[in-house]
């Protein structure tokens, strides 16, 4: 497998007249796992795509491998709903060359690594979410490609097949792959060894999660109450707010904050350029 | 109930394109329709041969528009012209006796016509009815039905399986396996010509053994004409699917290929009897050919080579269908335009930066 590492540089995308994503800088290095947090239409798909080959880059570059040794997992099902869950790894990895009993040898190993194998005659249609994204995740390793990269495949599962997802994407990665994973939640994209956080089709914060974490600025602060003057938000029954001064007001303390946090203050601070 | 009504009304509203249909297609289909729903032919092709077939040729009625009069040949060559289908009454004439009308019964409602004239007007002879004596509805009516199942396995099963792909999300899966746009089309569309070659099998003998249909031409080129015909029905299921979004698009487009096919191109009324400007749209549709050749081969016993016209008809329309079909899928696959893929997401960071841009 490839040691290289794939991403992007310097990309901009449009459709038509208007611009989806703008010099947008990006690393997934061989071995780990990278994730791309965003709200919705934030550009996470587009640059996945353009990442994937299925959508032109109207500037910069894209580092990727060839199309053989990529792998990919669309927002969508990914899954042909009207096939079994052996029919759909049988057919991905037909599609990508693999010889018949390589074939059933990866096929029996993906299945008893998803957990489907009770579920291998079952059709695709009749799974449920978290199993049908992991089918979708089994298609796409099976080939071992060098880049994998998923959109969104945690989203509207249960906690559960969550954690067995991710558990399954580390694999990817520990087997050697590139992988990149685009998701809205930010507990998620901390385990990953990378974060790129977009917004607006811009890149807001990138590194590792320590990095974004080290490199917020001021102080944010916890109380039961929401502080005067100062910009919060709810933290389960709690108010937390940003003191870019570093100054912590009556009733708060410091608080312990994560990635969501310095999300939400790398927002308010872009907030706070535009009206400047 | 209003509430319900306004919310209807409302998605009728942004669905243009059925919006479209529901008001305009009427009046269209009525306009076209009206000008081709005739049994009537006034006027039929003739040849007339034999020793005395300047003399007869002139004393024929009007409705005879005789395009051959040849002195020097037989029956032998006006059933030959029959035969390929290039007159529909060969008159023979002889030194003696009155002349002989033969008529080709393939021809159904020229046939009939021809055959009523005659018999009300004792003073000319008798016709005999060749290929299709007892003038037999199903005998001409099942080869040109068996396009009609094909239009409807190539071209909206087709037109299905293609826009199912792209409704349920799978197609953006397929565009970024190591697949070339050729072999996704042709490997979709391989079990579809399969099922229609199965379909083709049963209709043809459904039709000889429970409806008496005769088979008297070569089976080659029958098969070579429905190849042919299956190709540009596939086609234009491949080309329905590439410009619409949901099955119900595809059905509602591929059903306003089948009806003007059905009611134009001579399946049910004959060509000769529709007006100029229709009887032209007949001509470029693909079942106008196959009914020629399928009437023909079956019927007729029609050779290869009077088929020249038709079935090169069929291959040039099954290139040109194919040839874009193929152009557009490749660009649902490709990866230059970014606009397809913009989904809600995508569109609102674009706004958003747009919105943003401008703002500055």
């Amino acid at each position: 497998m490839s040691r290289e590492s794939w991403g992007c540089s310097g990309l901009g995308v449009r459709y038509g007249g208007t611009v989806a994503l703008q010099d947008v800088s990006f690393e997934a290095p061989a071995g780990a796992v990278a994730a791309v947090v965003g709200g919705d239409g934030a550009g996470k798909t587009t640059l996945l795509r353009a990442l994937a080959g299925t959508v032109q880059p109207s500037a910069g570059t894209v580092r990727r491998p060839d199309v053989r040794r990529l792998g990919y997992v669309s927002a969508g099902p990914g899954v042909w709903s009207d096939l079994t869950v052996e029919e759909n790894l049988s057919f991905s990895g037909r599609a990508y060359g693999l010889g018949a009993d390589e074939l059933g040898r990866r096929i029996a190993g993906l299945l008893e690594r998803t957990g489907l194998t009770g579920a291998r005659d079952r059709l695709a249609g009749r799974l449920s979410g978290g199993m049908r994204q992991k089918l979708a995740l089994a298609m796409a390793v099976a080939h071992q490609p060098d880049l994998l990269i998923l959109d969104e495949p945690t989203t509207g599962v249960d906690p559960v097949s969550r954690a067995e997802l991710w558990r399954l994407l580390a694999g990817a990665a520990a087997g050697g792959a590139a992988v990149v994973v685009a998701t809205t939640y930010l507990d998620e994209a901390e385990r990953a060894a990378t974060v790129l956080v977009l917004d607006r089709g811009r890149s807001l914060l990138a590194g590792t999660p320590d990095e974004v974490l080290a490199a917020t600025p001021g102080l944010v602060v916890e109380g039961p109450a929401r502080p005067d003057g100062l910009p919060a938000w709810r933290r389960g029954a709690r108010w937390r707010a940003w003191s870019s001064g570093g100054s912590t007001p009556p009733g708060t303390g410091a608080a312990a904050f994560d990635l969501e946090d310095a999300v939400i203050v790398a927002q308010l601070r872009q907030h706070q350029g535009r009206a400047a | 109930m209003w509430a319900m009504a306004m919310k209807e009304f409302r998605q009728m509203r942004r669905d243009r394109r059925t919006l479209a249909m529901m008001i305009l297609l009427p009046v269209l289909l009525l306009v076209v329709f009206g000008y081709a729903a005739s049994f009537d032919v006034d006027r039929v092709k003739t040849v007339v041969v034999g020793s005395r077939a300047e003399q007869v040729a002139a004393a024929l009625p009007e409705r005879f528009d005789v395009i051959q009069v040849s002195a020097d040949q037989g029956r032998e060559a006006a059933v030959e012209r029959l035969r390929d289908g290039d007159a529909v009454v060969g008159v023979v004439t002889a030194e003696t006796g009155r002349p002989q009308v033969l008529v080709d019964g393939a021809d159904l409602f020229s046939a009939r016509s021809v055959v009523t004239e005659l018999r009300g007007r004792p003073e000319l002879p008798a016709p005999e009815v060749l290929f299709n004596p007892g003038l037999e509805t199903s005998a001409i009516m099942v080869p040109g039905l068996m396009g009609v199942v094909l239009v409807f396995v190539g071209t909206i099963a087709t037109a299905l399986g293609v826009v199912r792909e792209r409704q349920s999300g799978t197609l953006e899966q397929l565009a970024v396996m190591p697949f070339r746009a050729r072999d996704v089309l042709l490997g979709k569309l391989l079990p579809y010509l399969g099922v229609a070659v199965v379909d083709l099998l049963v209709i043809v003998a459904v039709g000889v053994l429970l409806f008496d249909v005769p088979f008297a031409g070569s089976p080659l080129v029958f098969a070579l004409g429905a190849l042919l015909f299956l190709f540009v029905t596939v086609g234009a299921g491949v080309l329905i699917s590439t410009v619409s979004e949901t099955q119900g698009q595809a059905i509602q487009l591929a059903m306003m290929t089948m009806l003007p096919q059905i009611l134009l191109s001579g399946l049910i009324f004959p060509l000769q009897a529709m007006a100029a400007g229709v009887r032209w749209i007949g001509y470029l549709l693909p079942l106008t050919y196959f009914v020629q050749v399928a009437r023909g081969v079956m019927v007729r016993g029609t050779p290869f080579g009077a088929l020249l016209l038709p079935l090169g008809m069929l291959a040039g329309l099954g290139l040109a269908v194919f040839g874009l079909s193929v152009a557009r899928f490749r660009r649902d696959l490709a990866p230059a335009g970014p606009r397809r893929h913009a989904d809600a997401s995508d569109t609102s960071a674009a706004e958003a930066a747009r919105t943003e841009a401008g703002a500055r």
